[in-house]
């Protein structure tokens, strides 16, 4: 599941394990290899030892075992402070006590960086994220973003190769959050550095990454680039983790190539791919993406199964109808539909078929 | 919008917001009442009456009111001795004084100021009825009846008009010098008649017939007035023109008018007692010092005195406060850079650590809070002393020679070790409570940036600290410049506070007025440290949690 090590890896995670009481491990057998320029999100749910993986790389932590290396060097005994990684808090971490230009020379007067020179790069790493004019301001005295902004540019102003990213705009609203994942993506592939950002919001990891590593439970679930993560999870942690999700529980009865046939607990047969199944027999957790789900008989292929739905519930969200239905004894079946001016608007107890292209079906571990 | 705005039901907004408001206020302040008048009882008033007590001086001009009045144009800074009516007016505020055991009070108030002065009030307050006996056996010799009580009633009670001036005035008097009311009823108002014939005599049997009804609870009519009427009725017949005069006793007068008696000559009789009344100094310090309020404890407190010639210092052997003073603030600023050498890195892993662990090693630091005070400072004098537990281990590891061992204890040292762990808990508490308001990613942060772990503490973790630091100094700077208990449990000679000192002027020698200028000037050195902390760190800085 893991990718390879490559000749060009910049960060590597080798083998790395890491547990804090010695009895439980936080993070099992972790490989990981990117190249230089990616952006990779760290993607999962909260104790799923993404933050201890970005601490250890960050060198806060340290690995119990296996091997961390950044550009070919294995990075496992040197302290955070000769690194040279570039890195934004969640709750920013700007020193209160400083000012914004302050704080954004800090990290080159302790590289003993001469004063003109300090001043250019800060009004440079300033100007990166339109905040010049707040030079002279406190932290306490900037907003939310605004000091996400700074965070941001006090990470970049000493030009680390490297940015480590821990959930930065965890604490921001929603509208403030889409158009920082924007400049923050932007800056990070203008300037060309290679980033790694922690998240638990799945929007933010589909929109701004290259890769998206998801974690559970300490190992990397999956590791691919946005679209194929959303379109082929390759397990049922990933599919259900990201975006919405169908499921049904049945048996594999038929396997042929790419196609198979399961039989739900109810009886019914579906048509699915599989994915982490290999033999008839195997119970499976099969899934579904809502918008994938067609009521449309004539735009299915003419042999696919198709199973009976009651309508539960109609909701108008505006640009989608999500409808909630009966299917196979499963009561959050939901669908959802473009509001398209030739559709139509599903009552409840309307009895209706659905079925699916085979591909759009995942058969996928129980 | 120029109306006003109107509530629901028709009255003005404001009003009806003003009125719901109020209510709150009353709820607020009825809560808050009975801790507000506990404060003020036993905080705010005491406060105030030993700031009062610090410049009061009524004692002297009660208790020598003729004396102040007579001393008022003399002049202190010359060579002569004050006029013989001075030492008339002396004899009669000395002698009712005597009698009101109120001379010795005095002597001691200026005894402050001058060195036997008080010695001198306790002997010739003694020596008064011999300087009356001078008129009054005289008198007794000349007729049996001057030496009953009736006699003088019988002169001096009205028969026609009253002199209620002159009642109203003795009252006065009388209140004043014994500190207690003198306005109840008496059976006696002086005549009008009389005292105008006889004003000294009037006066002084006023005096007594008031002071005797009213604080011995008789009846004058009944008793013998004191000696000291017989010199003034001498006195006064000197030059009293007795021809028109047709009252009680007016034979009696006339017969001890041509007998031509002789006034004692209080100038002489005062030098005779003790010869410094014919030195300048006891009434120079009288003069100085007959003013309701003075100046003098404050003058005092710092090692200075009043003079005649103006605020001069104490002699030499005299000057300790200062050095007190000096030496309170110095230990005091010793005992806080203590506290906050040992607390800093206590609280520091005290924030670090997991709460559990935290919790009980807070414990730990509490746990001093739970010992009484006396057996902590006890317990230091058991480590300290040259027998003690630190001397035995060293001259037992061979460190310090046996005949050698360290003085620890009845010194500056000594005082400095234990106080320093007694306060300690009012460093480490602030301070706690102020680095675990501090992320620890500011730390991280720093590092990732580039900075060393002591470069990362210093220029991030150490200024966002201060607060906690600012707090802790202010609470144990505070505590320890007013400590009392433990340096004069440990504090020998060398090693006492200021504190020591006041407790001393209010339990030994009773010079309140001094404790109460020193503690002044305790309470306004805080104020003044209060108020130059907040100039230069903000108090706004300051945070308890």
């Amino acid at each position: 599941m893991a990718d390879t090590a490559t000749d060009q890896a910049f960060v590597e995670f080798e083998r790395v394990q890491k547990s804090y009481d010695g009895e439980i491990l936080v993070v099992k057998d972790l490989n990981l290899s990117m190249p230089k320029g990616e952006f990779l999100t760290m993607l999962g749910p909260s104790g799923s030892g993404k933050t201890t993986c970005l601490m250890m790389l960050a060198g806060f932590e340290t690995a119990t075992h296996g091997e961390i290396k950044l550009d070919g060097r294995p990075i496992n005994n040197i302290p955070p402070h000769k690194r040279g990684i570039g890195m934004v808090f969640q709750n920013y971490a700007l020193f209160p006590h400083m000012t914004v230009a302050e704080n954004l020379s800090f990290p080159l007067e302790v590289r003993k960086i001469g004063k003109s020179e300090r001043e250019e790069k800060v009004m440079r790493a300033l100007g990166m994220v339109q905040m010049q004019d707040f030079a002279g301001r406190r932290p306490a005295q900037l907003s939310g973003g605004q000091q996400q902004r700074i965070a941001l540019s006090r990470a970049l102003v000493f030009e680390p190769e490297l940015v480590l990213m821990d959930e930065p705009l965890g604490a921001l609203d929603k509208q403030l959050r889409e158009t920082l994942q924007f400049e923050i993506t932007n800056l990070a592939h203008d300037l060309g550095i290679t980033t790694v950002y922690v998240t638990h919001d799945q929007t933010e990891a589909l929109t701004m990454s290259d890769r998206v590593a998801v974690f559970d439970d300490g190992r990397i679930q999956q590791l691919a680039p946005p679209d194929e993560l959303y379109e082929e999870p390759q397990n049922s942690f990933v599919a259900q983790f990201i975006g919405e999700n169908n499921t049904l529980m049945g048996t594999v009865s038929k396997i042929n190539g790419d196609r198979c046939e399961v039989t739900l607990d109810g009886g019914e047969i579906i048509d699915a791919k599989p994915v982490n199944v290999s033999e008839v027999g195997q119970r499976t957790r099969v899934s579904i993406r809502p918008e994938r789900v067609e009521m449309n008989k004539e735009r299915l292929q003419p042999d696919v199964h198709t199973l009976r739905a009651e309508v539960l519930e109609f909701i108008y969200m505006g640009d989608i109808f999500r409808t909630r239905l009966r299917v196979a004894g499963n009561d959050d079946f939901v669908i959802k539909t473009r509001n398209a001016p030739d559709q139509v608007r599903l009552t409840p107890g309307t009895q209706i078929e659905i079925g699916w292209l085979p591909q759009d079906c995942r058969a996928l571990d129980a | 919008m120029a109306e006003a705005m109107l509530a629901a039901d028709g009255t003005p907004l404001k009003r009806s917001l003003a009125r719901a408001l109020r209510r709150q206020k009353l709820r607020a302040l009825a809560l808050i009442a009975p801790l507000l008048l506990f404060v003020l009882i036993t905080f705010i008033v005491p406060i105030a009456s030993m700031l009062f007590r610090s410049v009061e001086n009524e004692i002297v001009a009660n208790t020598l009111p003729y004396t102040v009045e007579a001393l008022a144009d003399w002049d202190a800074t010359g060579t002569d001795l004050p006029s013989d009516a001075t030492f008339e007016a002396m004899f009669y505020d000395m002698f009712i004084a005597a009698e009101a055991k109120r001379h010795t009070r005095l002597g001691t108030r200026l005894n402050y100021e001058t060195t036997g002065v008080s010695s001198l009030f306790r002997q010739s307050g003694r020596r008064m009825d011999d300087v009356a006996d001078i008129s009054y056996e005289p008198l007794e010799d000349l007729d049996k009846a001057w030496d009953d009580g009736a006699t003088w009633y019988a002169l001096f009670n009205a028969s026609g008009d009253a002199d209620q001036a002159l009642l109203s005035e003795q009252r006065g008097r009388v209140a004043r010098l014994s500190g207690s009311d003198a306005s109840a009823d008496i059976n006696f108002a002086p005549d009008a008649q009389a005292a105008a014939l006889l004003p000294l005599a009037a006066r002084e049997y006023t005096a007594w017939a008031v002071y005797v009804a009213t604080q011995d609870n008789r009846d004058p009519a009944e008793r013998d007035p004191w000696e000291a009427v017989a010199p003034a009725l001498v006195t006064d017949l000197q030059t009293a023109d007795l021809s028109g005069y047709s009252g009680p006793m007016a034979d009696m007068l006339r017969t001890a008018q041509q007998a031509n008696l002789t006034v004692p000559n209080f100038t002489r009789e005062f030098a005779d007692m003790d010869e410094d009344w014919a030195t300048l100094e006891p009434w120079q310090t009288i003069q100085t010092h007959a003013g309701t309020y003075t100046p003098g404890y404050f003058l005092n407190a710092i090692d200075a005195q009043k003079t005649p010639e103006g605020i001069a210092w104490q002699p030499e052997e005299k000057q300790i406060l200062l050095t007190l003073f000096g030496r309170t603030i110095w230990m005091s600023l010793l005992i806080t850079f203590s506290c906050i050498a040992l607390g800093y890195p206590i609280a520091w892993l005290l924030a670090n650590l997991p709460m559990r662990k935290a919790n009980v090693l807070l414990i730990l630091v509490l746990l001093p809070f739970w010992t009484s005070l006396l057996v902590r400072t006890s317990a230091w004098k058991v480590m300290l002393q040259q027998q003690g537990v630190i001397n035995d281990v060293l001259v037992w590891v061979g460190l310090v020679a046996d005949d050698g061992r360290l003085i620890m204890i009845n010194n500056q040292f000594g005082t400095i070790v234990a106080m320093t762990h007694i306060l300690l808990p009012f460093m480490i508490l602030p301070m706690y409570s102020v680095m675990q308001t501090i992320p620890p990613s500011y730390l991280r942060a720093a590092k990732s940036l580039g900075a060393t772990n002591w470069t990362a503490f210093w220029r991030v973790y150490f200024p966002q600290s201060v607060p906690g630091i600012g707090a802790g100094s202010i609470l144990v700077f505070i505590l320890s410049i007013g400590y009392y208990i433990t340096p004069e449990i440990v504090g020998g000679t060398k090693g006492v506070f200021i504190s020591n000192r006041i407790a001393y002027h209010i339990s030994s020698s009773l010079n309140w007025g001094l404790a109460a200028a020193l503690g002044t000037i305790l309470l306004a050195a805080v104020l003044v440290l209060y108020w130059a902390y907040d100039k230069i760190v903000g108090i706004d800085n300051v945070k308890l949690g």
